[in-house]
């Protein structure tokens, strides 16, 4: 991508903004990958209160002691609040207890609708992806979700092939019309800038550019016309700080390199 | 006494895995996934599988690449750490395997349903999704009670749930520790049930620490020792993930001949923990050994 030479790099400006999306004591289901550095570095700086969930059953109030790859790595067992069954933590999710989560997304849509299992559809199946895991669960029943992925035209597509989780289906009312009692997509993060979704329309719009990205760049790299915030800012880079502690969580730079 | 349990993991398999099965394992998702037991599947050419779970961490991957399977009912099936899986992949791609697409809590409540002895289990995950689309165990339905709109999800019963846990006694009694993910409804769903331990224990040893216990004794099939079973993934008290061992899977996996290389050399030519711990060497096995050991204050079961 177009993003200039910096000390830091694209995965660790998207953890960086992703950790600065979570607020003090905000009760996390964090999923796979970025997002646990997210959490990581939102609880080591301005969030020390928040609470993670791994749903794997996996409850912490610490971070762990050691850096670690996935959330079944032991460092993050260790002292946990408490270590539970997955249906616990689905149970809290579906009571309206999370407030936020995080989804990597393989395609995404306007509306924010994410395909994660079947890239052409069931039917004609060009490529089959991983599928849902936890979460079709997180984006039908956290108060919020984050979605973090690469922005390029052919994950950006106006309407996505499957259903994979719930965003806000065809548009505003969506959610409401098939049975969700809350939540849908906040924020997306991608390598190119940061989008938000019009509060009337529920259309995904952009609001930020990352340091050395234009606008005519994210337009360029989505497959529908993407409305554009009037006044759209520059996503603030990594601190030196917030990069230290990131090669703290991530020591080879396994997910930030 | 009750019946001793206690097989070798060979005779359990045999005794209580038919083609045809429907299999739940990998149940505590990216910890204790029973890959020594998956291994004995494919060594014995087990076909036509139904396989079960929540996430699989490149053990259902492992087994579809061996032609054991026929169907899937799961909500991810990949490596955790790299992405995709390959065998998986294009068995789906090709038309190879009946999916079921679940999510971690639809494949929760069917599981639960099936303990619970009910049909279905109702929840407020998926509505909206394509889900439905591609899997016949999901319906909505109205709440008779509120009239919300629910996803009601059917009962699974699998004929046998394989765990990898820390210890068991041979009549079946076990310890599992750390996180459990659905293996307890798993558990209680199946018609058969073998655990494979790192360690047997006395009976003594369990009893001691009844809340410990996974699941009942009484329902158990079989017990099986098998040190190091669950690598590489990681097993509370006893080893870390290795990583490594996945990284390298994704290139042993990425072609139908480089994978009929691997499994020949890790799965078919290993016919003991022996010859699995010879196979990874002793520096790999040292490097994986917890470092820090970190005991839990005992709790009094007394009277």
């Amino acid at each position: 991508m177009a993003i200039k030479k910096t000390n830091y790099t694209a995965s660790q400006l998207m953890v960086t903004a992703a950790a600065r999306e979570l607020a003090d004591e905000e009760v996390v289901f964090v999923g796979m990958r970025l997002p646990i550095l997210g959490f990581l570095l939102a609880k080591s700086t301005h969030a020390p209160n928040a609470i993670g969930i791994y749903e794997l059953g996996v409850v912490r109030d610490t971070v762990a002691p050691e850096s670690i790859l996935t959330m079944g790595d032991l460092p993050n067992l260790y002292r946990s609040q408490w270590l539970a069954d997955t249906a616990d933590l689905m149970g809290l999710l579906q009571q309206g207890l999370v407030d936020v989560s995080f989804i990597g997304g393989a395609q995404v849509d306007r509306f924010g609708n994410l395909n994660t299992t079947y890239i052409g559809g069931p039917e004609e199946i060009a490529t089959r992806l991983p599928g849902s895991g936890g979460a079709c669960d997180l984006a039908s029943l956290a108060k919020r979700h984050i979605i973090i992925m690469a922005h390029q035209k052919r994950r950006f597509v106006p309407k996505v092939d499957y259903i994979t989780s719930a965003g806000y289906g065809d548009g505003a009312g969506w959610r409401e019309r098939v049975g969700l009692l809350r939540g849908g997509p906040s924020t997306v993060i991608t390598t190119l800038g940061i989008l938000r979704f019009d509060p009337e329309t529920r259309e995904m719009v952009l609001a930020s550019v990352h340091p050395g990205v234009t606008v005519e760049q994210v337009l360029e790299n989505t497959g529908w016309p993407l409305k554009v915030a009037d006044e759209v800012t520059q996503t603030p880079a990594p601190t030196e700080a917030e990069l230290e502690m990131l090669d703290q969580f991530d020591p080879h730079r396994y997910w930030t390199s | 006494m009750p019946k001793s349990k206690l097989f070798s993991l060979s005779e359990a398999i045999s005794r209580f895995v038919s083609d045809g099965s429907e299999v739940a394992l990998g149940c505590a998702q990216e910890s204790l996934i029973p890959f020594a037991a998956g291994h004995e599947l494919i060594r014995q050419r087990k076909r036509d599988l139904t396989l079960i779970g929540p996430i699989s961490d490149i053990l259902f991957d492992q087994l579809i690449g061996a032609g054991c399977v026929r169907k899937i009912r799961a909500a991810w099936v990949g490596n955790v750490i790299t992405g995709s899986s390959y065998n998986f992949r294009y068995a789906v791609e090709q038309g190879q395997l009946e999916m079921e697409d679940h999510s971690n809590l639809t494949i929760s409540m069917a599981l639960r349903a099936g303990a619970m002895g009910v049909p279905f289990m109702p929840a407020r995950t998926a509505l909206g999704s394509d889900l439905f689309k591609t899997n016949s165990s999901l319906k909505t339905l109205v709440c008779p009670f509120t009239g919300d709109t629910l996803t009601a999800i059917a009962a699974i019963n699998p004929d046998v749930t394989i765990v990898h846990l820390q210890r068991a006694d041979e009549y079946g009694n076990a310890h599992m520790w750390g996180n459990l993910g659905i293996t307890r409804e798993a558990c209680l769903a199946s018609r058969h049930i073998i655990l494979t331990a790192e360690e047997i224990v006395d009976p003594d040893v369990i009893s001691s620490d009844p809340n410990r216990v996974i699941t009942p004794g009484f329902r158990v099939s079989a017990v099986a020792h098998a040190p190091w079973g669950g690598h590489p993934s990681p097993v509370p008290g006893f080893y870390n993930r290795d990583h490594q061992g996945f990284i390298d899977y994704r290139e042993s996996s990425k072609t139908a001949e480089i994978f009929a290389d691997w499994q020949s050399q890790w799965v078919d030519a290993v016919r003991s923990s022996d010859d699995y711990l010879k196979l990874l060497g002793e520096d790999r096995v040292a490097a994986l050994a917890l470092k820090h050991h970190a005991l839990s204050e005992a709790a009094d079961y007394g009277y």
